[in-house]
């Protein structure tokens, strides 16, 4: 079987910390095989950095899936390199040719700190679910499966939304570094089910305020998030917050 | 929540801008109907901006266009004081930027540069408003009077004397174009703004975005442009 492999050239950002300025380092990573994942590739430089006594990169991976939303890299100019709908650990080396300069930078935004190399700190993301990311429910016993209805069309965009996987690559992708489609789909995946009703207005008052103190920024409707959302996330749902927000706003006290 | 935690908000911000830039269109249209008139020896021969002028009139001396005035000049106001405040802010939250930028992937440049486009709109309405506005409200014109006796200001006449001037003549159309171009991008955006999300109804107010976008900038484009190539004497 014929065997393609390539070698390359990988730009990567260094950073020992989030005090240390950081810069890019060049590696050459040879006899690449196209079947790899780009993290297996990571995976090999590493192993022989490690061989040579030297730091690995760091990275965020987990599932290696496409589920868990932990891998984030800003590849060649884009948040989870140059497939559409897809995220780092599920592209492949088949996406490059030999002789290919690659270069790999961490999400940027200031409320996304560097910690290491390629990782960032995504802790804002947790506050902003926390601040209303959740619905209650009566504890005893099971209710019925089907016992709340719901209409079809909601139930898919509700089902669409909580596709978000909470990866970041729209902040990374967005001039502004705004966290709107984030928390839209979070907010449009339980405002649009009847379980989501009790918080509704609360939900989205305290998930917007959250986002504004991380030092997120205003959306200005480009669409650039929703062209690198690995989980193809519309901005559909940045209009229904918009609407979710100034309602809540504008009624109660 | 209070008023001011709702407007200081990143999307109450938006907000505001939205609403002001919706009253900045109504106003456009109705400025882009009323000055169509200076074409009006199409249809009606030897009126040589008669009909404009006697319309310039009713609007500057009726109290409702007066008290509209105000509000528009507050709109376009807060407008770009909040538009330059989001610009600022929008741009402070990268912090390092990145060795090879996004580009304009799913979006396009001029979605991208309406902080731009509208510091053009800006330069250009400053010139207008010092042209136009200021000896329309306060003195400075030429008066003109016609058979049945009555006199009016000449605006008419003032545009054909400012417009013989090519300078100005081609920052009126890079204004246009401007505009055109902040309006193909913020009609839909302002929506979006507001709340609209139902797919059909985007993609509506997209097509009459860009129709009313065009439309409008290239009218305006054609008045300095006619009265330049001496179409309109
Ligand atoms: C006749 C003149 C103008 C009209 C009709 C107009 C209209 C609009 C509309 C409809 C929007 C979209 C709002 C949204 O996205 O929700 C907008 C956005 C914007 N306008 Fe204007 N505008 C005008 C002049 C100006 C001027 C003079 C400036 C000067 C700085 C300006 C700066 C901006 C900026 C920066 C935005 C984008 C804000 C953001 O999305 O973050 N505009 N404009
Ligand atoms: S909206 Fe898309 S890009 Fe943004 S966090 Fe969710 S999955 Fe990632
Ligand atoms: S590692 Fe889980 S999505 Fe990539």
């Amino acid at each position: 079987m014929e065997q393609n492999t390539m070698n390359l050239t990988l730009k990567v950002w260094r950073q020992k910390n989030s005090g240390d300025p950081g810069g890019f380092a060049t590696y050459p990573v040879k006899n690449i095989s196209a079947e790899m994942s780009f993290l297996e590739m990571f995976d090999v430089l590493n192993e022989e950095l490690i061989r040579e006594g030297k730091d690995p990169i760091a990275f965020d991976h987990d599932c290696r899936e496409g589920i868990c939303g932990m891998c984030s890299m800003y590849i060649n100019g884009r948040p989870h390199g140059p497939w559409e709908k897809n995220t780092v650990c599920q592209l492949h080396m088949r996406a490059y040719k030999d002789g290919d300069t690659i270069v790999v930078e961490p999400w940027r935004a200031k409320s996304f700190p560097v910690l290491k190399d390629l990782v960032v700190d995504r802790g804002a993301f947790d506050r902003i679910i926390q601040a209303g990311g959740y619905i209650s429910v009566n504890t005893g016993s099971p209710v019925d499966a089907n016992a709340v209805p719901v209409e079809k069309e909601k139930a898919d965009a509700a089902f669409a939304a909580a596709a978000c996987i909470g990866c970041g690559a729209c902040v990374a992708a967005c001039k502004n570094s705004s966290a709107l489609l984030f928390v839209s789909a979070k907010v449009s995946h339980l405002a649009l089910l009847p379980q989501g009703a009790p918080e509704r207005r609360s939900r989205a008052l305290n998930m917007v305020a959250q986002m504004d103190k991380e030092g997120f920024g205003a959306c200005t409707n480009t669409g650039a998030c929703e062209a690198v959302c690995p989980k193809g996330i519309s901005i559909e749902n940045i209009a229904r917050l918009n609407r979710e927000f100034i309602g809540a706003g504008m009624s109660g006290e | 929540m209070k008023w001011s935690e709702l407007f200081t908000s990143s999307i109450g911000k938006k907000w505001v801008m939205a609403i002001s830039g919706l009253c900045l269109i109504g106003f456009l249209l109705v400025h882009v109907t009323l000055n169509t008139l200076i074409w009006a020896n199409i249809f009606v021969p030897e009126d040589n901006g008669e009909i404009f002028n006697r319309a310039a009139h009713w609007l500057g001396s009726n109290l409702i266009p007066r008290i509209l005035e105000v509000g528009l000049f507050l709109f376009f106001i807060i407008h770009i004081i909040q538009g330059y405040v989001l610009e600022l802010q929008n741009r402070s939250k990268r912090g390092k930027g990145y060795k090879v930028p996004m580009g304009s992937e799913g979006s396009n440049w001029y979605r991208k540069s309406m902080g731009l486009l509208g510091t053009l709109i800006f330069i250009f309405l400053v010139v207008h408003i010092s042209n136009f506005w200021i000896s329309s409200r306060f003195g400075g014109l030429k008066e003109i009077t016609y058979p049945d006796g009555e006199t009016f200001h000449n605006l008419y006449g003032e545009m054909i004397t400012v417009f013989q001037e090519l300078w100005i003549v081609i920052l009126y159309v890079l204004g246009c174009v401007s505009l055109a171009w902040h309006l193909i991008h913020g009609f839909q955006s302002a929506f979006r703004t507001i709340g609209v999300s139902n797919k059909k109804y985007l993609a509506l107010l997209n097509a009459t975005g860009i129709g009313f976008s065009l439309l409008v900038s290239i009218l305006f484009a054609a008045m300095p442009l006619s009265i330049y190539l001496g179409w309109v004497k």
